[in-house]
């Protein structure tokens, strides 16, 4: 009956690409939109109150986060290095490169937690005894940008843990890569609002 | 080719484009990293400051969405998909300028 029904159309041709990648490409829209938000109130707020905001380098520690966004850059062609790898079916190189993602990205987080610690415990700001989220707009908009940011990492590096033992199990190869695409256009997103974000909140 | 005939043989060539040079792209990104933290420091007018920044930082975003996230070998259908919320988001770039404006 449904073969009767349908017979004589031609198919929809699509977007020319596999579900997942389009669901993904959509959830990343609405990401764009979350982040635009965000950033739109920090300058919104910044610019408002610019006399309330410390010059780069005073309170946030530039070198370090730097060292983190070469981290994270090399995490995304490490991601793109695994995705390579599974096209070709290279399983040894899935494994590495999935791997080193992970680390790089738990590496990431790492420098991150102990930036926190640091600015929270062993930094001034405005005569007040650490900067934390109450330290006025400036801490209230670095912590939730960069912490939403760091949730984003966060969520990624267990995606990615998981995929690396699903790699170690043979789950990845030349006939199975749409989860490691997936999953890449997910970190590299990650990585793209951290390029965006550092060059806000850390340089200007 | 029938319509079918050519989505069934695009799905076939999902990735039949050639890898980018990665390393090469990865090369730009850190390069322009270490340009930023150098501009961003540099005893010149603040606006030249922040222009020169935010060009990198875009110029670094469209590498990493061109060649990373293989926006550059997509279809056009699925590109318009990607560059969907950016009308949006430029509409709230606009507003915010008018702000201070």
């Amino acid at each position: 009956m449904a073969h009767a029904a349908t017979a004589g159309r031609v198919p929809e041709r699509g977007l020319d690409v596999y579900t997942q990648k389009v669901g993904m490409w959509v959830f990343l829209c609405s990401e764009v939109m979350f982040f635009a938000g965000l950033i739109g109130s920090y300058v919104v707020l910044r610019f408002g109150a610019a006399d309330t905001w410390a010059e780069p380098g005073d309170v946030l520690n530039v070198p370090v986060t730097a060292f983190n966004t070469f981290l994270l850059i090399c995490s995304s062609v490490t991601m793109v290095k695994a995705f390579a790898a599974a096209q070709e079916g290279d399983q040894r190189g899935i494994k590495l490169y999935l791997l080193l993602t992970t680390l790089l990205g738990a590496t990431f987080l790492g420098v991150q937690v102990y930036e926190y610690i640091e600015l929270v415990l062993h930094k001034s700001w405005q005569g007040s005894h650490g900067f934390t989220p109450a330290a006025g707009l400036y801490g209230a908009t670095f912590f939730t940008m960069t912490g939403f940011h760091g949730f984003h990492v966060l969520l990624g590096v267990i995606c990615l843990a998981w995929a690396t033992i699903r790699a170690w199990r043979g789950h990845w190869g030349a006939d199975n890569t749409h989860g490691i695409e997936v999953l890449g256009l997910y970190w590299h997103f990650v990585d793209l609002v951290w390029i965006i974000l550092f060059t806000i909140v850390y340089l200007i | 080719m029938s319509e079918a005939g050519g989505h069934a043989a695009s799905a076939a060539d999902d990735h039949a484009h050639e890898h980018p040079k990665y390393m090469l792209i990865w090369l730009y990104l850190a390069i322009l990293t270490i340009l930023e933290v150098l501009v961003a420091f540099l005893a010149i007018p603040k606006w030249m400051i922040v222009v020169s920044l935010l060009i990198m930082a875009v110029w670094k975003a469209l590498l990493v969405a061109l060649y990373y996230m293989h926006l550059k070998f997509e279809p056009n259908r699925l590109r318009l998909v990607a560059l969907a919320p950016l009308p949006a988001v430029a509409i709230m770039i606009i507003a915010i300028m008018m702000e201070y404006v």
